[in-house]
């Protein structure tokens, strides 16, 4: 995984989101959009985004990473996946 | 310090002027009744959404917008009785629908924004539901089941403001765009009139739909008076989604009832969002949930201190057991209490509580309300327990007002929950030697994850339908957050690799079908689930497991 750029990660991030979790086709969603405050990703559904993550970047978070406040975006989400990629 | 020596039902009844055998319509009490007694202009809701939008309603904007879906409804053929089901984000509409379903005679049938495919559709199906108020980012769900419920005729949708080309049974319902209707016939709900329809799920079987009448107003109101200490000039934060029996019966009976503003706010949770509401809106009763209060803790004691707190007043909790240590970490940061509160959506209003003046032991479910008689029955004799710290099965004398009637269409489970004319509560507790009791567990298999609960059976069935799946074991695993979660052990079918992605695919298949809540939060693979001799998966084996609970008699245990 280390050969995915930031830019690459946020898109796999992105459509990831878009097709599990946005069944409404009304809504348009970018990198900023609010995810767990805004609903749109329910707290209890986090957990299955946490292991998305953790599956396809081969990273462990620890549970007090992952906080509704560090999955609320996926700009948030993919800083938290770089953090734990780092050597 | 408050007594509650004198209080009872008839009180309720002098303070709404109810008479025996009189009109009792919930939906009018919450809002004509109010502004009669000259509280018209007084803020009934402020709602915020995720974006800091706010919106802010008076008794009287109430009043007229339920009488406007009121009789929306009623022109388009929706009669006495027909269960009319609320899908739809806490937004404004949400509660404006349920009281003009209330005032047009028809029964609410909240459901949660939340579910799935499979769980809507069981719960429209049982319900035969004739209506569904909804939002357009709803529409995807019901279209793909409406196929198979022929007797659901309309499907109104509250933000269509593009008017949006719909469906055939599709109807767009703009507030904004029909003539506001200032007077509308009252449906004269007499006490026994049903009201509300809440789904709740056992161990076994399909979820039941639990049958509330318009006279659960007395025990709501009175409880919302004396156990959460609403007063006249409070603002008031019930936390609960109204798809839940807390947010339709604290959430909105029970402070209308009594002319109480109330915030709303529609969004996720987040430590920070939750105090900057309680500072923004000066909140003085906060009713939530453990869960969420364990979560507002994980945040730490430092945000507290950003914010200034001090309009808070009161606060209560319902849904699980609340641990001491939530209750001493609010003394400390907050100056107050947690007061944990017991009830549920069978008993509609609360049973056994902490309530203002009273001692508090931290971890204790408290007190039962005055005209509850709550005892414990021996789990096999069902004999009662009369000594101090005893396990037994909490069981409550039938009779008090908003008391379920029936579960729906299903007479046969409702009669199953009464022994020698109690209540069976399907939960164990004990009681100390000065009368507070101290909740222990369930005494089924019902997993109760952040307050909500989940039947192991329905996720057990769900997961079946996946391709991979050969047979399942569903039991709940200890979480620091949510008190139990979701774990389901899976038996592959031949073919299928237990690899992670698998995991992850089965997780979001009963979540898409079920509901997040039901999703579980772990899955083992298993080469070959423990059974009894007779084939039976034992589900008990797994759950001690998981709880690091003896595992028990296992003579029964299937050998290779």
């Amino acid at each position: 995984m280390g050969e995915m750029n930031i830019q690459e990660m946020k898109d796999l991030v992105l459509a990831y989101v878009i097709k599990e979790y946005m069944d409404d086709e009304d809504v348009v969603i970018d990198f900023d959009t609010p995810l767990i405050s805004s609903g749109y990703v329910d707290s209890f559904a986090m957990v299955s985004l946490l292991v998305f993550l953790e599956n396809r970047f081969k990273i462990k978070i620890p549970p007090a990473k992952a906080t509704p406040e560090a999955f609320d975006s996926v700009n948030k989400i993919v800083a938290l996946v770089n953090e734990f990629q780092k050597p | 310090m408050m007594s509650l020596e004198n209080v009872d039902w008839s009180l309720a009844e002098k303070e709404l002027e109810y008479n025996c055998g009189g009109v009792i319509n919930i939906g009018w009490y919450c809002s004509d009744r109010i502004c009669i007694k000259g509280k018209d202009e007084k803020i009934a809701l402020v709602h915020e959404d995720f974006q800091n939008n706010v919106k802010t309603f008076t008794f009287n904007d109430v009043r007229l917008a339920s009488n406007t879906i009121g009789l929306f409804l009623r022109n388009l053929g929706v009669k006495v009785e027909d269960r009319v089901c609320l899908f739809l984000d806490r937004i404004p509409e949400l509660y404006f629908s349920f009281i003009g379903i209330l005032k047009i005679g028809g029964i609410v049938q909240p459901l949660f924004s939340a579910f799935g495919d499979e769980s809507l559709f069981v719960r429209l199906n049982d319900a035969g539901t004739r209506a569904v108020i909804t939002q357009r980012k709803y529409l995807p769900k019901l279209r793909r089941i409406r196929d198979k419920l022929p007797f659901l005729e309309f499907i109104i949708v509250i933000d269509n403001l593009n008017q949006s080309e719909l469906a055939e049974r599709e109807i767009t319902l703009n507030l904004n765009e029909i003539p506001v209707i200032e007077d509308l016939v009252i449906f004269p709900a007499k006490a026994e009139s049903p009201s509300l329809l809440h789904y709740t799920s056992g161990t076994t079987g399909q979820p039941k739909g639990v049958k509330h009448v318009h006279y659960s107003l007395i025990s709501q109101y009175i409880t919302t008076k004396y156990v959460l200490d609403l007063r006249d000039n409070d603002i008031y934060w019930c936390t609960a989604d109204p798809g839940w029996v807390t947010g339709t019966s604290y959430g909105i009976i029970g402070p209308w009832s009594m002319g109480v503003t109330q915030c709303v706010m529609d969004a996720g949770f987040s430590a920070q969002s939750w105090y900057s509401f309680i500072e923004r809106y000066k909140i003085s009763v906060l009713y939530s949930s453990p869960t969420a209060i364990r979560s507002l803790m994980k945040a730490g004691d430092e945000l507290v201190k950003n914010f200034n707190l001090l309009s808070l007043r009161h606060l209560a909790s319902v849904g699980e057991p609340l641990n001491s240590e939530a209750v001493l970490w609010s003394e400390r940061v907050f100056g107050k209490p947690f007061h944990d509160t017991y009830w549920q959506t069978e008993t509609g209003s609360i049973m056994i509580s902490n309530y203002p003046g009273m001692k508090i032991k931290p971890g204790s479910m408290g007190k039962p309300f005055p005209g509850i008689e709550v005892i414990l029955l021996d789990p096999d004799t069902h004999e009662q327990i009369n000594h101090p710290d005893k396990i037994g099965l909490i069981a409550i004398k039938p009779g008090w007002p908003a008391m379920m009637r029936s579960y729906w269409r299903n007479n046969e489970k409702y009669r199953e929950k009464f022994v020698n004319g109690w209540y069976l509560t399907g939960d164990k507790a004990n009681i100390d030697s000065e009368g507070y009791f101290w909740f222990v567990g369930r005494d089924d298999d019902v997993i109760n994850t952040g307050g909500h609960l989940i039947s192991p059976f329905e996720v057990e069935s769900a997961l079946l339908e996946h391709p991979a799946v050969a047979e399942s074991a569903v039991v709940s695993k200890p979480d620091k957050v949510n008190m139990e979660v979701v774990k389901a052990f899976i038996n592959l079918k031949p073919g299928f690799e237990p690899v992670a992605d698998l995991q992850l695919e089965i997780m979001n298949f009963i979540r898409k079908k079920l509901s997040p809540l039901a999703m579980p939060q772990e899955i083992e693979f298993m080469e070959k689930l423990p059974k009894t001799r007779s084939g039976k998966i034992m589900r008990r084996m797994l759950h001690a497991k998981e709880w690091g609970e003896d595992i028990g008699d296992i003579s029964t245990l299937e050998n290779d």
